[in-house]
């Protein structure tokens, strides 16, 4: 049992590394959707080896744990999803000037502008940068 | 050992907590803010679920579950009034 609570207690640690490295990335990081991928994928696995730790150096506590675990990993991506879906509708720009051009290609402004064009321009437009 | 290790695992998460405040003060307008809170929410999840740890109640896991709750619903709530108002 205290192998078990050892080896949980290092999971947890790489947990919080990884907490560590989201918020590293939200300072870093150049643009809000930059901050954004950073800030929830990291939590998401960081937070679940955390609980999964926890679960690891209590083992009566497993059912709490996994209703937290998969609680996490359905949410946490659904709130990343709406905010970046309400930051793209309010048409905040995903350019960055400081490093010297665009970061991302705006893939749903480009199946927007597709949508838009007749057939034979929107096969045209394939080829080329959808920036 | 294994609680020497739990607390370096929880001082980590609060230098990560700390870090993440300094982008909610320095956040160029409300996406940036919005974004630095929902990573700060899940820190301070974990953050729970530590002391629950620590503490040795099993109890404050369902705080944790519900403190998630309410931020889920937080984020979405901003993000509606971001797009197109409450």
């Amino acid at each position: 049992m205290e192998v078990l609570a050892i080896v949980g207690s290092f999971v947890s640690l790489l947990g919080a590394l990884f907490l560590l490295l989201a918020a590293i990335g939200i300072i870093r990081m150049p643009d809000t959707y930059n901050r954004m991928q950073t800030g929830t994928k990291a939590t998401t696995l960081g937070s679940m080896l955390f609980f999964v730790g926890i679960a690891l150096a209590h083992p009566s506590w497993w059912t709490k744990l996994l209703i937290l675990t998969v609680f996490i990993f359905l949410t946490n991506p659904l709130s990343s999803h709406v905010l970046a879906r309400a930051l793209h509708f309010i048409g905040k720009s995903p350019l960055v000037e400081s490093y010297g051009g665009p970061s991302v290609r705006d893939d749903l402004a480009f199946d927007e502008a597709q949508a838009l064009m007749p057939a034979e321009d929107s096969r045209q437009m394939g080829k080329g940068d959808s920036v | 050992m294994a609680n020497t290790i739990f607390l370096i695992a929880a001082a980590i998460m609060l230098v990560a907590m700390i870090i993440a405040f300094f982008r909610i003060i320095q956040g160029p307008d409300l996406g940036d803010r919005i974004v630095a809170l929902d990573a700060m929410t899940i820190m301070a999840l974990s953050a729970i679920a530590f002391l629950a740890h620590y503490l040795g109640r099993s109890i404050y896991l369902d705080v944790a579950l519900v403190y998630g709750l309410i931020s889920f619903l937080g984020v979405v709530a901003v993000a509606r009034h971001m797009e197109r108002g409450l």
